[in-house]
């Protein structure tokens, strides 16, 4: 095998024109045409589409390579189907080698085609010196224990868990509240039925709760998890008891918090500005102030002002409210008779004790004074609803009609800029909001008996618990971040841990549900298959070089390592993980890292410094 | 002559700064072609000699990146790195090539723009220094040759490797060091190694008297001498012969040369 001639396949991908338009792909071919050893080469418009995978195939068996080069996108989304696809004509999948001219080269040059290209020359080399290297791997099969566990029991939690179960497999469901559901609870009516948010919940929460399958751990926490895809040791704490399990998957639903706007348009200054969730669990407990005018204002907080995202779900919640409100639905304004115009209704001041409650109990704030502000009368003949915005977006087809609806029913939308924000103030005992108005171009003054402010869902404070946890990563935000922003949504880089929900962003209810029971899938296969191959990425130990100083078993992260009866290194091949800091430290130099050997690592780099004779 | 264009070799770790650096190509940030990636597992891979290697084969800055201290996918690997690319430093320091030549940064997965904007500055502060001289300076190459013997010599590499324990758990006489005392040991042991690595490296090709060692390696004679009875000492080094009443020494070279 080591005496075997070299014949090593180079494809190009032109990537439609996401790579060919940026580098010369046909020149880059040609070069590599002329590297040492490579046999075939050639571009492919789309190599990951069925004609550019059989065009490997296909060449594999008829110039006998033994050495496959793609040159395209990322690994970290492509390599699994380049490697089924060499493993499909006969290569072993580790002969394999990804060279990275998209994401890391044509799309962050796109104004420089011509050192583009030879950048891309360049790479390809690097990939052709270590494919040289590379040795054929085997991959041990690691039994799954066929359990899951899921962290967070909202909406999206609780779909991931019932979905699992419904599957066959037992699930822990661990919910640090003392009961399921989530935000969602907050939650007056959820459009576009109008059905009861605590009714849609129950439904959902019986299932849980009367599941075979689910074990449910209310109160409780996961405080420890070790191991790896398949067999992860699990603590789960439930008021100071603690229980250990074992689990083949982790499905993390931790859901998100909503935005506390301080210092923002008078909340907590000012009674009756409420945030959107305040404003909605009043109106679920029929506690609203009697009114005749309200203000929303969307944004706040969002979009550059504090955090930087859009939160998605607002608008379509404003736009709810908005028409709930205009249609007195439920009588939620709590009028004597539904739907009948609103006459001399006072404002009630003093911000009903559930929401000042709610407020103290956040972060352990101090009771404040209520405001001592004097009732004062208003009387106009209906409910005016204005929604301040920087643009209304109403995703989604219903949402647009609702959008259209809501206007029909005289809500008035009024655009603002972020150079001129609303400003709110209290005068006469009135809450007043200073607007730019952009159309009419002039300085605008409008009072109101409440104001809502749409704030922004933000990232839960012990995500970044759970992050270092489980060994995955958070985005800039705070938010969990998925392998891949549109290939794997539900997927961590990591095996065998899986995301859903809004710990990964905004999300509505479908959607967080949808992402609960995409994410169940995910993590069903390997529990249905019964075991994982991982990669064959492990260090080996040359027992000939090796002095038994045991330097690699002290800085070993997962205790892989340990000494033989004859006082030498061995690797424990299931629990290494392949990061090569054995290799790294070894004072003998008697470790080698499979796969990404000194020499491999060298050679590659060292054919980046070759000076290219055209 | 066109504008000097350095050549960057970057080590990206899969799980963190691979990713970052993919974000930046999602996100379209431009930044220069000057660099060529490498991807590894995790940036504690990278060994001090991998990197010294690189710059003595031409390359004009070196730059290794993983992910923040605390979110290593394999728990603190890059700890471990932070320390590997401390003494590579210290290394090139004692070489005379810019230790600014050997950079680490930490790239998460969300901070595409970060990279891009690292691989600018890298890039302009490479432009700065000027290309690698170690194509123009033979001693240079031979210092370098020194620096990664030293970087793969036993002691270095277990004090690099022990630290944790050394610092938390104790030695095998149960006294904790202090991370002070054992940084002390850590530069003295590396300028140690460096000049018994460099002796062996210029004793390599033709003998060398106890007073011409001192001046190449920058060390006072009586310095030096230690130096070459510690490594008669230990067998690597020979009287060649004797030069008027001057002893000329020459490396032991196993296998033949």
């Amino acid at each position: 095998m080591s005496e075997e001639e070299l014949r090593i396949g180079v494809y190009v991908c032109s990537c439609g024109s996401n790579i060919g338009g940026f580098v010369d792909v046909a020149a880059v071919v040609e070069y590599a045409k002329t590297l040492p050893d490579v046999a075939f080469a050639t571009g492919n418009l789309y190599t990951c589409a069925e004609d550019g995978l059989s065009s490997i195939r296909n060449s594999i068996k008829e110039n006998n390579l033994n050495r496959a080069v793609v040159a395209a996108c990322t690994p970290r989304t492509h390599a699994p189907l380049f490697q089924s696809t060499c493993e499909d004509a006969g290569l072993n999948k580790y002969l394999f080698t990804f060279v990275n001219i998209r994401e890391q080269c044509s799309w962050v040059h796109m104004k420089e085609k011509e050192s583009a290209t030879e950048k891309a020359k360049d790479l390809i080399r690097m990939g052709v010196a270590r494919a040289r290297l590379l040795q054929p791997q085997e991959e041990v099969q690691i039994d799954v224990i066929p359990s899951a566990l899921v962290i967070g029991g909202g909406v999206a939690g609780m779909s991931a868990a019932i979905s699992l179960a419904d599957q066959g497999f037992p699930v822990r469901l661990v919910e640090k509240q003392d009961m399921l559901g989530g935000f969602v609870r907050n939650l007056g009516y959820i459009w576009q039925e109008r059905q009861e948010a605590v009714a849609a919940l129950k439904a959902m929460i019986d299932r849980v709760k009367s599941h075979r399958n689910i074990d449910l751990f209310l109160s409780s926490k996961v405080v420890s998890v070790d191991g790896f895809i398949g067999n992860y040791e699990i603590v789960i704490d439930t008021k100071g008891k603690q229980k250990r399990d074992n689990v083949g998957v982790i499905v993390v639903a931790t859901g998100a918090l909503e935005y506390i706007p301080e210092g923002l348009y008078g909340y907590e200054l000012y009674d009756n500005v409420v945030t959107l969730t305040e404003f909605e669990i009043l109106a679920k407990n029929k506690k609203l102030p009697k009114m005749s005018s309200i203000a929303f204002i969307q944004c706040v907080g969002s979009r550059g002002q504090d955090k930087s995202y859009c939160s998605r779900i607002c608008c379509n919640v404003t736009l709810k409210n908005a028409m709930n409100l205009a249609d007195n639905w439920q009588n939620m304004l709590g009028l004597e008779e539904a739907g009948k115009a609103v006459e001399g209704v006072s404002v009630e001041k003093a911000v009903p004790d559930e929401i000042a409650e709610r407020r103290r109990g956040r972060r352990g704030r101090k009771e404040r004074e209520e405001g001592g502000a004097e009732e004062t009368a208003a009387s106009t003949p209906k409910l005016d609803i204005a929604v301040f915005n920087r643009d209304v977006m109403s995703y989604g087809v219903e949402h647009e009609l609702m959008f259209n609806k809501t206007r029909e029913k005289k809500v008035r939308f009024i655009r603002y800029t972020p150079h001129y924000l609303p400003k709110v103030s209290l005068e006469n005992n009135k809450l007043t909001i200073d607007y730019w108005h952009d159309t009419l171009q002039m300085q605008r003054k409008m009072t109101v008996d409440m104001i809502v402010l749409a704030t922004p869902l933000i990232a839960q404070p012990d995500a970044t618990e759970i992050s270092k946890m489980l060994k995955v990563p958070l985005g800039q935000d705070g938010f969990f971040l998925e392998a891949h922003v549109k290939l794997r949504p539900v997927d961590f880089a990591t095996e065998g841990i899986y995301v859903c929900g809004t710990c990964k962003g905004p999300a509505d209810i479908p959607e967080a549900v949808g992402q609960g029971m995409a994410a169940a899938s995910r993590a069903g296969s390997p529990l249905a298959r019964g075991y994982v191959k991982p990669e064959a990425l492990v260090a080996y130990v040359d027992s000939d070089e090796c002095s038994g100083c045991g330097t690699c078993i002290e800085i070993c992260p997962y205790n892989a390592i340990r000494k033989t009866e004859n006082g030498l290194a061995e690797v424990t091949i299931a629990a290494c993980k392949g990061c090569g800091n054995c290799g790294a430290t070894c004072p003998e130099n008697a470790i080698i890292m499979n796969h990404y050997t000194d020499n491999q690592l060298l050679s590659e780099a060292r054919a980046a410094l070759q000076e290219v004779k055209e | 002559m066109s504008e000097f264009e350095p050549k960057i070799i970057v080590f990206l770790c899969n799980w963190c700064s691979y990713a970052g650096a993919d974000l930046a190509g999602v996100s379209r940030y431009q930044y220069p072609t000057n660099i060529r990636t490498v991807r590894v597992m995790c940036s504690t891979r990278v060994s001090p000699h991998i990197v010294l290697e690189l710059l003595k084969d031409g390359a004009d800055g070196v730059m290794v990146t993983g992910c923040h201290p605390g979110d290593c996918h394999y728990i603190n690997g890059n700890y471990y790195t932070q320390k590997r690319v401390e003494l590579a430093q210290r290394l090139l320091k004692l070489t005379g090539l810019e230790p600014e030549r050997m950079r680490l940064d930490w790239v998460s997965a969300s901070e595409g723009e970060k990279f891009a904007h690292i691989v600018q500055e890298y890039v302009a502060k490479l432009k700065e220094l000027g290309p690698n001289p170690v194509k123009k300076d033979k001693k240079l190459v031979t210092r370098l040759d020194a620096a990664i013997d030293a970087s793969r010599e036993f002691r270095l590499k277990v004090l690099t490797g022990k630290e944790i324990n050394l610092t938390t758990k104790g030695n095998v006489y149960a006294e904790i060091l202090k991370i002070e005392s054992l940084e002390d040991i850590m530069a003295k042991a590396t300028e140690d190694e460096y000049r018994n690595s460099l002796i062996l490296q210029l004793t390599h090709h033709k003998p060398y008297s106890v007073k011409e060692l001192a001046k190449e390696i920058g060390e006072p004679t009586d310095k030096t001498l230690e130096h070459v009875v510690s490594l008669r000492a230990k067998n690597m080094l020979a009287l060649d012969h004797i030069e008027g009443a001057t002893p000329k020494y020459k490396a032991i070279v196993i296998g033949g040369a």
